[in-house]
């Protein structure tokens, strides 16, 4: 059999890209998801504030994630679990997926189109390399929401927590909750990398220290960890000397970062983009290699899944268009981060493609406080987006209408941070 | 007494500060629109929070279902509702919504699944 679209993950990003590619009247969807269940990090992901955008109400995770299950299955999409994906072969009109599971063993599937959903992963201990010693005690934070929530293990009673991020602040309140006694959370930033409303809610709630620019210098203890020390950092992220101090714990809950998983995208030789460490995708999520689509977490890390959601439904769009040749592969602009900015998704469009809008994501670089995000076509200004306060953690949604595009010539198109006019 | 908090309506996050005024009511300074003295008036007065957090289930795939207090209860309650929420068990299969515990500390409240279990 010849699937028209298989989805490489059952994730917020999959199921909507599945319901959607479906609903655009592809007939043979399949979805590949290497958990023993579908719904992805949304599982793990308890607490409510999913879906404001999207359902105009506070969901926890589950039942963000068990609306479009319910929609998978009313549709009659078929969905392999407990899969693992090892490689994508580009043979042209087709593409073949070698996957692995228990009850099948190896198969090689093939597919028309694909749409690349598989996510991100937590920066680990590794990559972050702090001096001391290699105890039990340390985790990712997403790791131990697992344990916590799905599991029913509590890993520790002390905890510190290394990383703002929104998962980091999020298992403050949670361990807290269940009764361990959150120290501290040290960022090394001089600004948060978690939304207000989870420092608020999460922290403040709780009385838990945020302390801004700090890092962990050492891990203490051989068997168990013991306790860390946490110094205070320069504006150059230099470590203080003198402003040591020890903090015992035996937990050390690690909210440093998250890595779209692309190893199946590059080992398929799909371009990627640097800025991201996701495919390069069009406005339909189209990537260099005809016939395969990315979005959600695995094209750039998303702070809220409503966006993860709406990135989908264009995947499967471009994936249904694809199918029926009617995915114009003439690139009408490139888009480029100017000053201020880190990066900015999708890096290409084609126009005839577009329906009403396209809407750009991108990412600031630092704190900005009445500044706007301007665009521009070579030295004319096309669009300008107002906000009182940019910050990195808060993905900006910059949305241009096709027809105002329509009026420039092909070309680039350059986001950056200036000074509002008065 | 003067209070300093995070106005959270929006990404903003204006610092607010909160005097209690001898009429009973505040004043609020530090806002950027007028969203932010009603939400400093209700951190005041009667704030609440939802508590999503799991139960015991047994005949699962998984030990634990996740669970959520079906509104907002007082912030000051908190650590009572997680100590009886923590003495529920239920027995799969359970559909999104069920309620787990009724009238959570008599306040009302339910606390409900808030996901599918099935037995297995």
């Amino acid at each position: 059999m010849i699937y028209d679209v298989v989805i490489l993950g059952g994730g917020p990003a999959g199921l909507a890209a599945a319901v959607e590619a479906k609903k655009e009247s592809a007939e043979n969807v399949l979805i590949l998801e290497r958990d023993r269940e579908l719904g992805g990090i949304l599982n793990q992901c308890i607490h409510n504030g999913f879906g404001l955008h999207t359902f105009n109400e506070e969901l926890t995770g589950p039942e963000y994630a068990e609306h479009y299950i319910n929609q998978v299955i009313e549709l009659g999409i078929p969905y392999f679990l407990d899969t693992m994906v090892l490689d994508m072969v580009d043979q042209g009109d087709l593409k073949v997926i070698h996957v692995i599971n228990e009850k099948e063993g190896y198969m090689a599937i093939q597919t028309k189109a694909v749409i690349l959903t598989m996510g991100c992963r937590e920066r680990p201990s590794g990559a972050i390399g702090i001096p001391g010693y290699r105890p039990s005690g340390v985790f990712t934070a997403g790791t131990v929401q697992r344990f916590v929530n799905m599991e029913g293990y509590m890993p520790g009673k002390e905890v510190v927590i290394l990383g703002s991020g929104d998962i980091g602040l999020i298992m403050a309140r949670r361990m807290t909750l269940e009764g361990a006694h959150v120290q501290a959370v040290c960022e090394l930033m001089p600004y948060s990398n978690g939304l207000v409303r989870n420092i608020v809610q999460c922290l403040d709630d709780y009385d838990i220290p945020l302390k801004l620019s700090h890092t962990i210098t050492f891990i203490h203890g051989k068997d168990r960890l013991e306790g860390v020390t946490v110094a205070k950092v320069d504006d150059h992220l230099k470590v203080i000397p003198g402003t040591e101090e020890f903090i015992p714990c035996d937990t050390l809950l690690l909210s440093v970062g998250l890595i779209p998983e692309n190893e199946i995208t590059r080992n398929a030789g799909v371009e990627m983009d640097s800025r991201t460490n996701g495919s390069v995708v069009g406005e339909l999520r189209q990537t260099s290699m005809p016939g395969v689509f990315a979005c959600g977490n695995v094209v750039h890390v998303h702070d809220l899944v409503d966006f993860v959601s709406e990135e989908a439904v264009l995947a499967g769009k471009g994936a249904a268009k694809y199918l029926k040749g009617q995915l114009d592969t003439n690139i009408t602009f490139t888009t480029l981060n100017g000053d201020g900015i880190s990066y900015v998704v999708p890096q290409k469009v084609s126009l005839k493609n577009v329906e009403e809008k396209v809407t750009f994501y991108m990412r600031v670089r630092q704190v900005f406080k009445d500044k706007v995000v301007n665009a521009y076509i070579g030295e004319t200004l096309i669009a300008t987006k107002k906000e009182k306060k940019l910050l990195p953690a808060e993905m900006v949604n910059f949305k241009i209408a096709k027809n105002i595009l329509a009026q420039y010539p092909a070309g680039e198109i350059r986001f950056v941070i200036e000074e509002a006019k008065k | 007494m003067k209070k300093n908090m995070t106005c959270i309506v929006c990404p903003i996050g204006c610092q607010l500060t909160v005097e209690p005024k001898n009429d009973g009511t505040f004043e609020v300074t530090g806002n950027g629109c007028k969203r932010g003295p009603k939400y400093a008036y209700a951190e005041m007065t009667n704030p609440t929070r939802m508590i999503p957090t799991t139960v015991v289930i047994k005949n699962a795939m998984l030990p634990r279902l996740p669970v959520k207090t079906a509104q907002p209860i007082p912030k000051g309650q908190i650590f009572d509702a997680m100590a009886a929420i923590n003495q529920v068990v239920v027995e799969a299969p359970i559909k999104t919504g069920d309620v787990v515990l009724k009238n959570l500390l008599g306040l009302g409240i339910d606390v409900v699944s808030t996901r599918t279990m099935n037995k297995c």
